[in-house]
């Protein structure tokens, strides 16, 4: 039962082939079996998943209209707000926070009456790409648990892959929903900025953050984004426009789609295995129908250093309100005002957090502005004009979403420059504000899964999902053997 | 690019952080490397180009001028680590 | 060597909304602490601000009233600093792009109009209120004063006393009433400023350092501030000394200021764009609608005064100070009131006594209606000077109409020829002497009996009359 997609799970309980309660214990079950070696959950709520499970069951006895989700038991990236459920954002400094509201997606997704499993680990605040930098605990991959999940969403991922919540929902600022999602094998999208409410994300970097689905499929992808995208009046990013439903608009047509392959992200350190994956791909989608030519975004090496500074500078200043008054943690001995700050930030926040906090901070402090935060939001505008020119071109990109595969625990630790240069496909989607999508499309010679990044312009979450509903047809998925 | 250990000490106690001698120092070379690298975008000419805040582009989100209900002042105070029951408690401050 | 004052304001009002800057929470005065709040405006994670239009709508009406250009693409920035009273660590204000700019004001100074540059005026939250005085040892944040909106109003260094700034805050307030976007209630603090200071030679054309001075809680003590700031750096020049920038805070009992930071210890305070929140663009619809919403402005309605009343310029200048002295001269002429009787009621006896109770200028308890009846009182004879004096106290205590007053006290004059002659008579034939002295042409004869009638008629007989028919009954003795 915990192999079945989210679509199917959902089409079963309306057809009452199966029920919440059932699914939801197959699940809990699952996550008893293979967490203690994954350990993807910060927290599981087994008893009240179990409750809400029935509560399903019962509105659809009875005849109630129900969500377009209901009884399919999900779990979220504990960034997300979830009203009086721990939100830690696997931080000391959060450890027992429990915010009075829910996110404007948590809300969704009781309105849709999914069952929340639990909260799913991730790099503390979101800064990291490979969930070592938890507070908590190391998320393993389920396809080789000596070996890290991706990040920052490695919890979402893995656990998706490991068949431990149906779907899950995670968060990306320069990859984090992509990266994880290609080291653990599954799909996930970095929709459009602007489409899915922030309302209750915890910020990282505000101009970079989105919310996207976590799914074993595309078609679960398709109906997960279309669960949660929509305006928001509670946030002012938020777009406001109508939307198609995407699920229904699946297509597995890809007849005359005009993909742009740009070669600056198939340079030198790009892991040969993922190229051959990739161009493999590609035949593929011209076997379909589809057109690809190799192309240029000149400007994408300085991307990364861009989105280093911008989402270093956003951080300094979304992370300054942890300061141990209003809530969160304090710490035990200070002498006084200042020195609770900086105690209580010292001790509370994890070595890559007070890293970018300190860039941040050095970016933005007098005599250095314009020379990094102002100099990195020109170089923004000169890399979207690269992709503004590219689209008028090309319906879609298709890139790597990663130089290498998962690689090992402990391998990238000690160079933090160096785990930084792993963003290099993924950071300038966000720079771009661009919808981006990845699912697996081969596996490595060790069996580890390669993903394969679609990127679309602005709001064109269509065209990129019908691309990958296209492609994972003719894709042979292996689950991981835990 | 040259940072040195008393200018990270400086943007320490601007961003409320204590670090330690080792810290310090991991943190000056630290910086100095990614500083370094996000001085790769001084090979860009940049001049008139505008700034770019937000990737897409929109303008004027308001509300309007209407009362909603407070929260509960003690489910706002609960999270606090330290309150006397009617606000938050910080060590005495004179400014 | 003689010495220039050089003085720059940057006022900040908080805006009469509905509603804070960035939430739905009521923007209300007092309250029990932290019961105005919620998670977006105590900045808890993940929460985000909306903008109130209202705020937008208020600070282009304050800059087209101060005569700025309104700046149609402006945006807002985050202002970084570390203090309990501000829960996000940040206070979302406006840097490089302020809602207006390149305004001014004209103030009065002895008679003559002088132009007082705005430099801009942007918006902004408040911080909260820390609360010092519960415990020895614990400040405690209130939050509910969190994201009220302000704007601050920032003046060119155009001011050369402290009386000519407090004339340029009196003038700044009365604008703010007039328009209807700050209720500038000094004692709850809804009005507040910070002064720049700084001397130069007379003749010398550059600035010298100047100083700023903070937590200054009324205009009075804006102005024993700026005196004490103009004096000590006086004195530090006239010994040779260097002025050195600060910031000072204001002792108001000690009255004195001291040493808050120093230009080496200024914040640092990393403003940047505030990603949450989109620029604000404003058109020229826009703008056009607001200037339809603005009132006639307090110099306007001087100038009308004077040419349409023909009130004396001083008088024109004090009834208008306040919005809602204005409008109560206005509807009380509208009734019918002569426009002089109106005015020397309002700016002498009525100021007077709302000046003694402490109450705000203008917070009249009865109706313009009833000083209309007032005066007519007065003009018809019914009541004299004096008495209409304890009719006006009277109103004050219980706000009635006044021919009531009047007559529950007994106050209406007597104006019978018969009657007074019949007093006349009696305090003749008491006073024959009197009457020797007036024929003897001592004319303070005259002024004495006068008083015996006054005082035989306890105050009610009507002077005047009294007055013509005294005399015709002594030429006839």
């Amino acid at each position: 039962m915990h192999t079945w997609t989210a679509h199917e799970i959902r089409d079963k309980i309306k057809n009452k082939e199966t029920s919440s309660k059932e699914v939801t214990k197959a699940y809990l079950e699952r996550i008893e079996q293979v967490e203690n070696k994954v350990e993807s959950y910060i927290t599981v709520l087994a008893d009240e998943a179990l409750s809400a499970a029935e509560a399903v069951d019962k509105k659809i006895a009875s005849g109630e209209e129900v969500g377009s989700l209901a009884g399919v038991p999900i779990a979220l990236k504990d960034n997300l707000c979830t009203k009086d459920i721990p939100t830690t954002c696997a931080s000391k400094m959060l450890e027992n926070f429990r915010p009075p509201y829910d996110a404007t997606v948590s809300a969704k997704m009781k309105e849709a009456d999914t069952v929340l499993l639990g909260k799913l680990n991730m790099d503390e605040f979101a800064m990291g790409s490979s969930t070592e930098n938890s507070y908590f605990k190391k998320t393993k991959n389920p396809y080789d648990i000596t070996k890290v999940p991706g990040g920052s969403s490695g919890g979402s991922a893995a656990c998706v892959a490991a068949d431990e919540a149906a779907f899950t929902l995670g968060s990306d600022t320069g990859g984090s929903i992509r990266q994880p999602a290609a080291f653990c094998g599954c799909v996930g999208m970095k929709p459009t900025y602007g489409t899915v409410s922030r309302f209750g994300l915890v910020a990282f970097a505000s101009s970079l953050d989105q919310i996207g689905p976590m799914t074993k499929d595309v078609r679960d992808c398709a109906m997960v984004y279309d669960a949660i995208v929509g305006y928001d009046p509670m946030d002012s990013t938020c777009v406001k426009c109508d939307y198609i439903n995407f699920e229904s608009a699946l297509s597995e047509s890809v007849t005359g789609l005009k993909i742009g392959v740009p070669a600056e992200y198939f340079g030198e350190g790009i892991d040969p295995s993922i190229q051959k994956a990739i161009y493999a791909a590609l035949d593929t989608f011209k076997a379909l129908g589809a057109d690809y030519n190799e192309m240029h975004l000149p400007l994408n090496e300085y991307a990364l250093p861009a989105y280093y500074m911008i989402s270093s500078a956003e951080a300094s200043s979304n992370l300054a309100r942890f300061d141990g008054v209003k809530y969160g943690f304090r710490a035990e001995k200070f002498d006084d005002l200042f020195d609770l700050y900086a105690q209580t930030r010292s001790e509370g926040f994890g070595d890559e957090v007070k890293r970018r906090i300190m860039i941040g901070t050095y970016a933005l402090s007098s005599g250095y502005y314009d020379a990094y935060y102002k100099k990195a939001q020109q170089v923004r505008t000169m890399v979207m004009k690269d992709f503004d020119k590219a689209f008028e071109t090309y319906d879609v990109l298709v890139t790597p979403t990663a130089p290498t595969t998962a690689y090992s625990i402990g391998e990238k630790t000690s160079d933090p420059l160096q785990m930084y240069m792993g963003d290099i496909c993924t950071v300038s989607v966000n720079i771009g504000g661009l919808p981006a999508i990845v699912l697996p499309c081969g596996y490595d010679a060790n069996g580890m899964p390669i993903g394969l990044q679609i990127i679309g312009k602005p709001f064109g979450e269509k065209a990129i999902l019908n691309a990958a509903y296209a492609l994972e047809k003719t894709i042979t998925k292996v689950k991981p053997v835990l | 690019m040259k940072i040195t250990k008393d200018e990270v000490l400086h943007v320490a106690k601007l961003a409320r952080l204590k670090l330690n001698e080792q810290e310090a120092e991991a943190l000056t070379k630290d910086m100095e490397n990614i500083i370094g690298f996000a001085n790769k975008l001084n090979e860009l000419e940049t001049e008139g180009v505008v700034p770019t805040a937000h990737a897409i582009p929109m303008s004027n989100a308001f509300r309007e001028d209407v009362v909603k209900p407070s929260y509960d002042h003690d489910e706002m105070l609960k999270n606090a680590p330290s309150s006397d029951g009617e606000g938050y408690t910080v060590p005495k401050v004179v400014e | 060597m003689k010495y220039e004052t050089v003085i720059g304001l940057e006022v900040h009002a908080e805006l009469k909304t509905d509603t804070k800057i960035y939430c739905g929470c009521k923007n209300e005065f007092g309250g029990d602490p932290n019961t105005h709040t919620c998670p977006i405006c105590t900045g808890m994670p993940g929460t985000l601000p909306v903008l109130n239009k209202k705020v937008v709508d208020f600070a282009i009406k304050a800059g087209l009233a101060m005569n700025c250009s309104i700046t149609q693409y402006s945006k807002q920035d985050r202002k970084n600093y570390f203090y309990p009273d501000l829960p996000k660590a940040y206070q979302i204000s406006q840097f490089d792009l302020p809602l207006c700019q390149n305004g001014y004001v004209d103030i009065m100074v002895n008679g003559e109009s002088k132009r007082i540059g705005i430099t801009r005026i942007h918006i902004e939250e408040d911080a909260g209120k820390m609360v010092h005085d519960d415990y020895a040892n614990v400040s405690v944040a209130d939050y509910n004063r969190c994201g009220v909106p302000l704007i601050e109003i920032v003046s060119e260094p155009d001011l050369r006393s402290p009386e000519e700034a407090h004339i340029f805050l009196e003038t700044l307030k009365s604008i703010l009433e007039y328009t209807e976007v700050s209720d500038c209630k000094m004692q709850e603090g809804s009005l507040r400023c910070d002064v720049n200071v700084s001397l130069r030679p007379e003749g010398q054309e550059a600035f010298g350092t100047r100083c700023e001075m903070k937590n200054i809680n009324s205009f009075r003590a804006a102005v024993r501030s700026m005196e004490f700031e103009q004096n000590r750096q006086r004195e530090v020049l006239e010994a040779g000394g260097v002025i050195e920038q600060q910031t000072r805070r204001w002792d108001d009992v000690k009255g004195e200021s001291v040493v808050m930071r120093t230009k080496e210890d200024a914040h640092d305070y990393r403003y940047f764009p505030e990603p949450d929140l989109l620029p604000i663009i404003i058109s020229d619809e826009w703008i056009e609608e607001i200037k339809k919403s603005i009132p006639e402005l307090p110099e306007q309605r001087r100038l009308r005064y004077i040419k349409e009343y023909g009130l004396p310029e001083y008088d024109a200048l004090i009834l208008t100070s306040s919005k809602k002295t204005a409008d109560f001269f206005d509807a009380t002429v509208d009734l019918g009131a002569t426009p002089k009787a109106a005015s020397n009621w309002i700016m002498g006896d009525i100021a007077k006594i709302t000046n003694d109770k402490e109450i705000e200028a203008g917070d009249i308890p009865f109706t313009p209606a009833h000083l209309c009846a007032l005066i007519s009182l007065i003009e018809k004879g019914t009541i004299s000077n004096s008495a209409a004096k304890k009719v006006l106290d009277a109103m004050f205590e219980n706000p009635e109409d006044p021919a009531k007053i009047v007559e529950k006290l007994g106050l209406a004059q007597v104006s019978d020829e018969g009657a007074l002659m019949q007093m006349i008579q009696d305090v003749l034939e008491q006073n024959p002497q009197s009457i020797v002295d007036y024929k003897a042409g001592k004319d303070r004869a005259l002024g004495f009996l006068v008083g015996q009638i006054m005082k035989n008629s306890r105050g009610k007989a009507n002077p005047q009359i009294i007055n013509k028919l005294l005399k015709e009954a002594l030429d006839q003795a």
